[in-house]
């Protein structure tokens, strides 16, 4: 569905990504993981043509997203869940809900994705009248992923969906993901916490210093010895 | 004799809180292009001058109807908002905010020299004798009263456009987070577009008004452009609501200063007010 083809990205001077190559298949929830400052936020912004590729193919169901511009990404099929989870604050919940659909082809739909959204996230729907910027940590970050989810997407980008939030709300947010997965959405995820989000990707690939170091089923880099002593500190 | 001087300032009340109306709608475009896309036209008064102009010349010369050589005039403001965004805001958007504000002054003498050599320096008005209206020993003009009735639909309006149209929302979206917003599927450069047309439409609506009540000359932005920019900093720049407010209380200083005083002193009160609540409150009256 998804393929990088020996993608770079460089801020300036600064090079984040080197020579990544990647795939996500329909139906599949893969993480991507690695320690700060890896390049992770970089390799989705990439894919969202929010920082463009210096170098390198980038391919979403066949077709090339080099010359797409950022703002037609969405109605590719790709959403994206950014780091710091970026709502609007001083608009309602349900008015950023309303944004996450705001392509043309999802206004008829609007009120039919509303209540899948709901449905996932009951919370949301307790708060839909509140601004945004008054919810708590986790709440905001169900609030962005409920956004992203409106258009229907059929591949989610997710950056660290547990960043900042307390242990029971990690918990909480990792079962909303394993949730999603289930319902067969199609997730690339983004995140520090490696034991945590391998217990829910199938597969992994991991990304240190713009380059991908390793990669293969969740189970076997959970297992492997430089993984564990490297990035786990076991 | 106390019984008349009361009745005469309910008179300069109610005359101030028709001002206010005509203020509000005034200064809604140019709260509208700073609240969103961080920049001060400082040329707004001059955007309505042009549609006075517009109606102006539609009307008295070309004798079109007068409902629609102000819908024309409405129309061509917002195509001057929109090219004023792309040709002169744009290039200067990431630029320091000194820059923008030398911009749109610019081309404020711009506007005020090309009206100058091509309508010339006369003043000119529609020629309409629109009634008062008389309640006991009040009297008020109907162009008053038609500008605060319109103003008051045209606040309403833009608000009900804001809360109610994803395009309205996505206006209010991009003034809280510009860079996420291809994330919605939304290019920004439109968005702003549409913003920049929009207040330009709005400095059109106010422009109709005017017309009805002022002869329109070259320098006739000058006139208003200083209270409309002074209002929306009262309010707190980039907020409608507290602009909103601030109008009704600068027109109420002018309007109840002129009765006590003479009209100009009116001015001079409510400029000083101004300057009072700059140290008093400098984020304007309504900030948090």
């Amino acid at each position: 569905m998804l393929s990088l083809e020996r993608v770079s990205a460089r801020y300036g001077a600064f090079q984040a990504l080197f020579d990544v190559s990647l795939q996500v298949n329909a139906g599949e929830s893969v993480a991507v993981i690695g320690p700060n400052g890896a390049g992770k936020t970089t390799l989705l912004r990439v894919i969202s043509k929010l920082v463009e590729p210096h170098d390198g193919e980038l391919r979403f169901e066949s077709e090339d997203l080099n010359p797409v511009p950022a703002h037609e990404v969405l109605a590719r099929g790709i959403a994206h869940v950014p780091e710091n989870r970026r709502l609007f604050p001083r608009l309602t919940v349900e008015e950023n809900l309303r944004m996450g659909g705001f392509p043309r082809f999802c206004r008829p739909r609007f009120a039919e994705r509303l209540e899948v959204a709901y449905a996932l996230f009951p919370r949301l729907k307790e708060r839909r009248r509140q601004p945004a910027g008054t919810l708590s940590g986790g709440e905001q970050q169900m609030c962005a992923i409920a956004r992203a989810l409106m258009s229907d997407p059929k591949l989610l980008l997710l950056d660290e969906p547990s960043a900042g939030l307390s242990p029971v709300m990690v918990q909480a947010i990792f079962e909303l993901v394993r949730r999603i997965c289930a319902e067969g959405y199609t997730v690339l995820i983004v995140e520090q916490n490696i034991r945590q989000v391998l217990k829910v990707a199938s597969r992994a690939y991991l990304l240190d210093a713009g380059r991908i170091k390793a990669k293969g089923p969740s189970q076997e880099l959970l297992q492997s010895e430089e993984i564990r002593r490297t990035y786990l500190g076991l | 004799m106390t019984e008349l001087l009361d009745i005469y300032l309910l008179e300069a009340v109610l005359n101030g809180l028709l001002l206010g109306g005509l203020f509000a709608l005034l200064s809604l475009g140019l709260n509208l292009i700073f609240g969103v896309i961080d920049v001060v036209w400082i040329c707004y008064a001059e955007l309505m001058m042009c549609g006075m102009y517009a109606v102006y010349y539609l009307y008295v010369q070309f004798h079109w109807p007068l409902a629609l050589a102000m819908l024309a005039a409405i129309g061509i403001v917002a195509l001057l908002g929109f090219l004023l965004h792309q040709f002169v805001i744009r290039p200067v958007l990431a630029a320091e905010p000194i820059n923008q504000l030398l911009v749109t002054g610019g081309v404020l003498f711009f506007l005020q020299a090309a009206a100058t050599l091509a309508f010339g320096i006369d003043f000119r008005n529609l020629g309409l004798a629109l009634p008062a209206l008389r309640v006991g020993d009040m009297s008020f003009s109907a162009a008053r009263l038609i500008a605060f009735g319109v103003a008051l639909l045209g606040v309403l309006g833009l608000f009900l456009f804001l809360n109610r149209t994803y395009v309205g929302t996505a206006i209010r979206a991009i003034s809280q987070d510009r860079a996420v917003m291809p994330l919605m599927g939304v290019s920004g450069p439109r968005i702003f577009a549409i913003t920049s047309a929009l207040g330009g439409a709005l400095a059109g609506l106010g422009a109709c008004l005017l017309v009805l009540q002022y002869d329109v000359h070259p320098a006739i932005g000058l006139s208003f452009g200083p209270i409309v920019f002074l209002i929306c900093v009262l309010g707190g720049l980039g907020n409608l609501l507290g602009g909103f407010a601030a109008a009704f209380v600068f027109a109420q200083f002018i309007s109840i200063g002129g009765y006590f005083f003479a009209i100009e002193w009116g001015y001079v009160i409510a400029f000083a007010f101004f300057i009072a609540a700059m140290f008093w409150r400098p984020r304007g009256l309504f900030s948090r």
